[in-house]
């Protein structure tokens, strides 16, 4: 929760000593309610002030890296609907490596994960950490797979070893890479201490709200704050639920104890409903999650699935300005042109497939806008798509000299054919909708 | 210690609208389905009602779809050409609860059926299964208009759900609606705003209330999902809030949305990295609708068996298991 300046005021000594280096104790409230100043400044700051502005300064759900070099960063997290404002970290996707598994097999999965990559929009779309579970009787299978994992990735790691000398001998190799550590039964005092000496992200896993609450509180006591949460829940209507109740419970009632990310391991022995499960996961809170097994076809549907809800709603998504090979085009197909907002382009270029035909479709840079709204901001004019149309050469790629244009853009017509000798500019379809019907009565080439 | 649960009641309540009728009602189907009610956001049972589960309709065509998906028609091929026998196979083999005719065979440029021709067609699937049925459309109004007008009048009685209307052309199909006492479907192009004026419309010419369902207008995983998502959340939000103009119950179309797209149509060896497409095409659909399951979608029309066995299944497991651990 944030404090107004009036608020921080009430809390200061109110003696103008200008010892913080502001001349009035008024002044240095306003500039620590613009996080301009810190509170350490003023020298006769009371413990109570100490207290609540340290509180009021906390995110209502925690920052947390996993990882050395590049970490996997997850939470802080500030809505509950992504229309409010935006979700900042995407749910974080780890994959199982089981030590019981042959060494060969670990290997090659190694590879696989490490290297599976598709795009999608511009965005390289990749898998984002090793879930290590500790499943065979002998302590070095865990340590060898752990440095194989070191030695082939720079992802980050977590560990579900219950055994605790294991653990400790595990944790020794990964004394810079600040791992995750899944924790199955209740946070002891030994695990408080370990986390003394190396620097762990603690997932602590209940079975109920309060016990959850209960497992928050002695890590805090213990100024533990590098914490993941894992309520185990035993089906989906129960795990909807609890993740919107802790997420409003920390966002809503700055309850602190739930201030922190959430974690996930979605069980299923069925694919289709893995996939639902994990669905669920990414739409409804999960900032972290694991799934038990590599498949290409899930990987790449949840990927879409994240872009689509991480994305920020104030800045659409873009697709890259340059033209596209709709169907199989040859130098004579017809060209159309629109804007770079990626529905836009979604929805034109799926028509245009729909109508049987092959094209060319330039896209301009619009900022990301529609073409309405690109029109009215003066960002997709006659001139503007001339430029790009002679920058990439449009000429000299194909044949065509007839140019489509949206027919919400009409009004463009005339000055892009002064800015662009040679072509003949056609007013297209207002709607996307209707592409199929306009190719079939109207001369593209 | 025990936490206090952070819950939050709503002023509003969603519509609750009936599909079908029995013969009692005037109708000839074996059962009747109810959607809406709702008092809160979707599945929180914790803090509201939710008297009826989201329902899964399937989808038969007068028609063969240019861009049907070879998953598909793995499942379709023997009756694609055949919507009565296929609205048989969805209803009794794959549990579809609704049946929806597509008659996109009467769009002027992709067949130009008749009305007739049309009527023909639901009357089919309305005598080969006894589940409530869905009617629709295309966006040629003026054809639209003239075989919704006689399929409405062709099946006075059997209260089906006539999809769709839109703000540009909704009266004649509205009128008929009412007069034929069918249920309507109004359409708004992902915006709250359109969406509140077109049930603001429809009420204006005494269309029941509790007969109208929203289509948010769906864009399916990858193609937009994430707009027609938080479009959804938000009306259901204001919905609850109590904006009675809003408080309608809501339909989506990820089968007809993700069987056009190329990640069901592409083969593995295209894009390896996509994966298995027999997979991948189901997978789509699937996401697609979990997603906005949670956004509010209340009727589900669905393409791939496979994903209305799952959805079906996880929203039984939704509603089996109210209560919180």
């Amino acid at each position: 929760m944030a404090l107004s300046g009036l608020d921080i005021f009430k809390l200061l000594p109110k003696t103008n000593c200008g010892d913080c280096g502001v001349p009035t104790c008024m002044a240095f409230a306003m500039k620590l309610a613009q996080k301009k100043a810190e509170l350490s400044e003023c020298p006769h700051a009371s413990e109570e002030a100490k207290a609540t502005l340290g509180a009021a300064s906390e995110p209502p759900i925690r920052l947390i890296k996993i990882g050395g070099t590049k970490p996997l960063e997850i939470g802080e997290e500030t809505v509950m609907f992504r229309h409010e404002k935006k979700f900042f970290h995407q749910t974080g996707i780890a994959l199982q490596l089981c030590t019981s598994e042959p060494d060969e097999q670990l290997l090659s999965k190694i590879k696989e994960i490490e290297n599976y990559k598709v795009e999608r929009v511009g965005e390289e779309l990749k898998i984002d950490s090793f879930f290590i579970l500790h499943d065979s009787e002998n302590k070095d299978n865990f340590l060898r797979i752990i440095n194989l994992v070191k030695q082939l990735s720079t992802k980050g790691i977590i560990l579900d070893c219950q055994e605790e000398e294991t653990l400790r001998a595990g944790l020794e190799l990964l004394k810079d890479d600040r791992p995750a550590v899944l924790l199955r039964k209740e946070l002891t005092d030994r695990h408080i201490e370990l986390a003394k000496t190396h620097s762990i992200n603690y997932i602590l896993t209940a079975h109920s709200i309060d016990d959850l609450a209960k497992q928050s509180e002695k890590a805090r006591a213990s100024d533990m704050n590098s914490i993941i949460l894992n309520l185990e829940s035993n089906n989906i209507s129960h795990q909807l639920q609890n993740n919107t109740i802790l997420r409003r419970s920390a966002l809503k009632k700055n309850f602190k104890p739930f201030g922190y990310p959430l974690f996930t391991y979605i069980h299923s022995e069925n694919g289709y409903d893995l996939l639902a499960k994990a669905s669920l996961s990414l739409c409804k809170y999960a900032s972290i999650i694991v799934l038990p097994k590599f498949d290409k076809a899930m990987l790449y549907t949840l990927f879409t699935l994240r872009q689509n809800i991480y994305t920020d709603p104030q800045k659409p998504i873009q697709v890259e300005p340059k033209v596209y090979a709709i169907g199989d085009p040859t130098p004579e197909s017809p060209v159309f042109v629109t804007t770079n907002f990626s529905l836009t382009y979604f929805m034109v270029s799926g028509e245009i497939e729909n109508s049987g035909i092959s094209a060319h479709l330039v896209i301009t840079d619009c900022e990301g806008q529609s073409v309405l709204t690109a029109w009215a901001a003066g960002k997709f004019t006659g001139e503007k798509i001339a430029k790009f149309i002679k920058a990439i050469k449009l000429e000299q790629l194909i044949k065509t000299r007839k140019l489509v244009i949206p027919g919400l853009a009409s009004q463009i017509s005339g000055e892009l054919e002064e800015n662009l000798p040679g072509w003949e500019v056609i007013v297209g379809c207002q709607e996307a909708s209707d592409i199929p019907s306009f190719v079939k009565n109207v001369k593209l080439t | 210690m025990s936490i206090e649960i952070p819950r939050e009641t709503n002023a509003g309540k969603i519509v609750e609208v009936t599909i079908g009728a029995t013969p009692d009602q005037g109708g000839t189907r074996s059962h009747t389905v109810t959607i809406g009610g709702s008092t809160a956001l979707p599945f929180h049972f914790f803090e509201g009602e939710h008297p009826h589960k989201p329902v899964i309709a399937m989808e038969v065509f007068d028609k063969v779809p240019n861009k049907y998906p070879s998953p598909l028609m793995d499942y379709y091929h023997d009756v694609i050409e055949k919507p009565g026998e296929m609205a048989k196979k969805c209803v009794e083999e794959y549990g579809a609860e609704l049946v929806s005719v597509r008659l996109e065979g009467t769009h002027p440029e992709k067949g130009n059926k008749s009305a007739e021709e049309a009527v023909e067609i639901v009357k089919e699937v309305l005598g080969s299964v006894k589940a409530p049925i869905i009617v629709t459309g295309h966006s040629h109004f003026e054809k639209t208009n003239e075989v919704m007008k006689k399929v409405c009048e062709a099946t006075a009685g059997e209260n089906c759900l006539i999809n769709y209307v839109e703000t540009d052309n909704y009266k004649t199909i509205a009128a008929a609606c009412i007069a034929y006492k069918h249920t309507i479907v109004a359409q708004s192009p992902i915006d709250v705003n359109l969406a509140k004026q077109l049930n603001i419309l429809l009420t204006d010419m005494s269309f029941p209330s509790e007969k109208i369902v929203m289509d948010p207008l769906t864009s399916t995983l990858g193609y937009g999902l994430e707009y027609t998502y938080s479009i959804m959340e938000r009306i259901r939000n204001d919905g609850l809030a109590g904006d009675k103009m809003l408080a309608f119950p809501m339909l989506i179309n990820p089968g007809y949305e993700s069987a056009l797209i190329k990640e069901a149509r592409a083969p593995e060896q295209e894009n390896p990295e996509w994966g298995d497409q027999e997979l991948r095409s189901a997978y789509w659909e699937i996401a697609t609708t979990m997603s906005l399951l949670f956004a509010g979608a209340e009727l589900l029309i669905l393409y791939h068996p496979k994903t209305v066995e799952i959805i079906k299944k996880k929203i039984y497991e939704m509603y089996e298991t109210k209560e919180r651990d």
